[in-house]
């Protein structure tokens, strides 16, 4: 994949460029071919078709294996009419042009690469298609009316004469590009719907794919940082000698990060950091290791917190209520660990600032380099590579400003690796979450009362904190509340309930959190999902009858459970000893629902899911192979933190350090996994994150299922399911 | 200074004997295809062929490997079956881990053509991969074993 496109290569094309600019208040399509316009050129598409009869797309978003660089150039080629082997993809720089236009920045996280810019993309595919056939038109001197646009070529067939678009480029260059050009109907799509093959795939299984850590430059030096072991925690002393007398080392720097070890090699910049011998002091927390933060954010339920939403008399309704219910949760902290260590080069020179990262955050990229290097922005050149997996983890950069900074101040190209052990201490987690829940029934089995009180470390307040309002953080709470205008569409509990009650309380902890696959719908959905399962079970009703009772007029909730019950076979026999659970969530405007099948070995506790059906709605279908394995590798991931994962702290720190104590899912262990898509004409909602949510809890109803025990803790390891099991 | 043969070509490193093979390939001959990811031969993304055999280059030192026949992704044929069947099959999704397992899957199908359920399940287990490919590995290794099958022997 090209990178690296420059606004000055771009003012050399020549031929019709389109653009779209996004402004708070929508969008404008442009004509950007000519020279002129670009005075105040600030457009997040361009699509330029060429006199060579090529059209080039440029991609804003960051490609992680979503397929994002396929997607939005399929629904361009599609509007615009070209032939798809004309169509070459380029990952596009970081430009204030390519914000999101729901999210506010150049960012690829909310699953929201689709539903952002399906409409613009489109607009700007057709805009640039009914430029052509005017222009064709004009050419001929016939009606626009007898023209039509057919794979890359303008047909006139009463005369049966016709032109490429390439031929065509120059003259629609000079013509005004119509801000609402006709989309075609479904039924004339020639690629959104259909499967398409991934851009990105041969290069990847060819080895030759270029990710952040493949970047090579002349005269590049490699680092790796000796970081403090406890949080907070100061150097006390160091070897800067021993580590500068290994072979190899160039130099050892000490930045606010840590002690910075540049060498000519990856192997001696880890041998001196190894010889630093660094003595740190105990950091701020020392006592601080997983009893004490489930023990403190248990503690923290019985406290005071934060009004996040209420409905008609939570308290009175549950005071009324024929039965109640009560329960609390805990969700602990699982890492990111990407394939990919966290790594950036970078490259400071006097006059510009150029920076090679696996991010999904160009628009923050490019802010901290702006104020690393006190560079304008327009010097800072943000090169996106290709990611080693993100799952949220790379929207948040912290390992762009070491890099700058430690470039700075050798004045050599630096590329700073974090090793595994690095990436896993120094990760920011999925926050972990302690949840105290009741609920009422009438004497029919209706939900008629919830109230519920939630802690979590915050992810907002160490980093934004005027997004945290009235004592409340939303990237909590999605799933169960969201504020009414969140670009993150309809993150809330699905169930009409009348009299409803939520309150958030932050735990007052030094671990670090950031959005994770999903954000917290991911831990919501396994909390509210297992505890309408404990509901229905008090009800005496089948699971799924009991949620679509409750759902009332939720449509599309409905659907995708009706639809999953179906393609799983609920309410019919399953084997001897296995148990079955169901879940539903929705998210980034999409419905989501799964049906687990598994069985429990009583001896050893050790849980083997057999198979997930899983049903989505997201509106529109772009490319439906991806959108499979994005729900397979969401399920196939939340299961791995159902299972397994569970982050280990000690001494005030992280104690896992790699793959042997930071366990993850293997092929083994992977069920069959079904997923059908239900057919919608609804808005675009999003997928990447949609296979996380409904899994945890589906996986502990059936496990209820196969065993009478509730266990309201993940991961369901055996030894978890063996204390659980010994205590009924 | 070492020698080494790399993919049929001969390098000389000057590099200590104990540098691990993955830092000679990444660093020094720029065969940047090859991964690193954990360090401790946990993962597989660093998986290489010593001749013939899949083996973690993150945990070999360079100076055992002296004269050895390496294979890295670079050096696989680019109509490999299981880079065919990879393309076919759409495996990848960041990619990332998956030169690793195109080299395990290849050294397992060429010393078993026509694996079964239990000999992949113990062979693939040794990698992880975090965005949860595996089924659509499990289907590039049935695809890679009937190309194979309808090759001929090559593999």
């Amino acid at each position: 994949m090209k990178t690296n496109i420059s606004r000055r290569s771009f003012l050399k094309i020549t031929g019709l460029t389109i653009a779209v600019s996004v402004t708070p208040f929508g969008y404008n399509i442009l004509n950007a071919s000519e020279k002129k316009d670009l005075k105040t050129f600030n457009p997040n598409v361009w699509l330029h078709i060429t006199s060579d009869n090529k059209v080039t797309i440029y991609i804003g978003n960051s490609e992680m294996g979503q397929g994002v660089l396929t997607a939005q150039s399929m629904i361009i080629a599609d509007e615009l009419e070209a032939d798809w082997k004309q169509v070459q993809i380029r990952q596009g720089g970081a430009m204030d042009g390519f914000k999101s236009p729901i999210l506010g920045a150049q960012i690829t996280v909310g699953s929201a690469s689709l539903r952002g810019f399906y409409e613009p993309l489109r607009k700007a595919g057709a805009a640039g298609k009914a430029m052509l056939v005017n222009a064709a038109a004009e050419t001929w001197n016939v009606p626009e009316s007898e023209c039509k646009a057919v794979l890359g070529t303008v047909k006139h067939e009463k005369s049966n004469r016709s032109l490429t678009y390439g031929q065509l480029c120059e003259k629609a260059a000079k013509l005004q590009v119509p801000q609402d050009p006709p989309l075609k109907k479904e039924s004339e799509f020639r690629y959104i719907g259909k499967p398409m093959p991934r851009v990105d795939v041969p290069e990847k299984v060819m080895g030759k794919a270029v990710y952040g850590l493949d970047v090579t430059l002349k005269d590049l030096h490699y680092a790796v940082i000796a970081r403090p072991p406890a949080y907070g925690a100061k150097p006390l002393s160091f070897d800067q000698k021993a580590a500068e007398q290994v072979k190899g080392v160039v130099k050892v720097i000490q930045i606010p990060q840590g002690i910075a070890v540049c060498a000519t090699s990856t192997d001696a910049a880890l041998k001196g950091r190894d010889s630093l011998k660094v003595q740190w002091d105990k950091g701020t927390h020392p006592d601080m290791d997983n009893a004490f933060i489930e023990k403190s954010m248990m503690a923290d339920l019985d406290k005071q917190g934060a009004k996040v939403h209420e409905v008609g008399d939570a308290k009175k309704a549950l005071s009324e209520a024929a039965k109640k219910v009560e329960a609390a949760y805990f969700v602990p902290c699982v890492a990111h660990a990407t394939m990919e260590p966290m790594n950036t080069t970078a490259y400071v020179q006097e006059d510009r600032c150029d920076v090679w990262s696996p991010n999904q955050n160009q628009t923050a990229c490019r802010g901290m380099a702006a104020g690393i290097t006190k560079l304008p922005p327009e010097k800072i050149h943000i090169h996106t590579t290709f990611i080693g997996c993100g799952l949220g983890r790379r929207a948040f950069t912290d390992f762009v400003p070491e890099a700058v900074i430690t470039s700075k101040a050798l004045g050599k190209p630096v590329k700073v690796m974090w090793t595994r052990e690095d990436d896993i201490r120094y990760d920011r987690f999925r926050a972990p979450m302690a949840h105290r829940i009741q609920g009422g029934l009438d004497a029919q089995g209706q939900l008629i009362g919830w109230s519920h009180k939630t802690s979590a470390i915050s992810i907002m307040r160490p980093v934004n904190p005027k997004a945290i309002k009235d004592g409340v953080d939303f990237y909590c709470l999605w799933g169960l509340w969201d504020v009414p205008d969140s670009p993150h569409w309809n993150a809330r509990i699905q169930y009409e309930i009348p009299n409803l009650y939520i309150e958030f309380l932050m735990a007052d902890l030094p671990i670090p959190c950031w959005p994770w696959r999903s954000v917290q719908n991911g831990p919501n959905a396994f909390v509210i999902e297992s505890f309408i399962d404990e509901l229905a079970h008090a009800a005496g009703k089948d699971p799924l009858e009991f949620r679509l009772q409750n759902l009332k007029n939720n449509k599309r909730a409905t659907r995708v459970l009706q639809t999953v019950a179906e393609k799983a076979g609920w309410g019919k026999p399953i084997p001897m000893g296995q148990g079955r659970g169901i879940a539903q969530h929705a998210c980034f405007g999409t419905w989501a629902a799964q049906v687990v099948d598994l069985s429990v070995d009583k001896n050893t506790g050790k849980i083997k899911v057999h198979r997930v059906v899983a049903a989505v709605d997201c509106g529109p279908v772009i490319n439906p192979g991806p959108l499979v394995e994005q729900i397979e590798g969401g399920i196939i991931l939340a299961l791995s933190t159902a299972l397994k994962e569970e982050v280990k702290f000690d001494k005030g720190g992280v104690a896992s350090a790699n793959f042997g104590d930071y366990p993850i899912i293997r092929m083994s262990e992977v069920p069959e996994i079904e997923v059908h898509t239900v057919k919608s004409t609804d808005k675009i909602g999003g997928i990447g994150e949609l296979g996380v949510p409904p899994l945890a809890p589906a996986v502990a109803n059936a496990f209820f299922n196969a065993t009478g025990v509730r266990i309201r803790r993940i991961p369901l390891t055996p030894k978890t399911v063996m204390d659980a099991m010994k205590k009924t | 200074m070492i020698s080494l043969n790399v993919n049929g070509k001969k390098y000389k490193v000057d590099v200590p004997d104990d540098v691990m093979l993955l830092w000679v390939l990444r660093d020094h001959l720029k065969l940047t295809g090859t991964k690193y990811s954990c360090g401790i031969g946990e993962c597989g993304s660093c998986t290489v062929h010593i001749n013939g055999k899949a083996e973690r280059s993150c945990t070999i030192p360079v100076g055992q490997v002296k004269g050895e026949k390496i294979t890295t992704i670079e050096g696989l044929p680019d109509n490999h079956p299981v880079k065919k069947a990879w393309i076919q099959e759409q495996v990848p999704q960041c990619g990332y881990c998956q030169p690793g397992v195109i080299m395990q899957v290849a050294a397992l199908i060429s010393q078993k053509p026509t694996p079964d359920a239990d000999q992949i399940i113990s062979k693939m287990d040794d990698v992880i991969c975090r965005c949860g490919t595996y089924l659509h590995i499990k289907k590039g290794i049935q695809t890679a074993v009937q190309i194979v099958r309808k090759e001929g022997k090559r593999a």
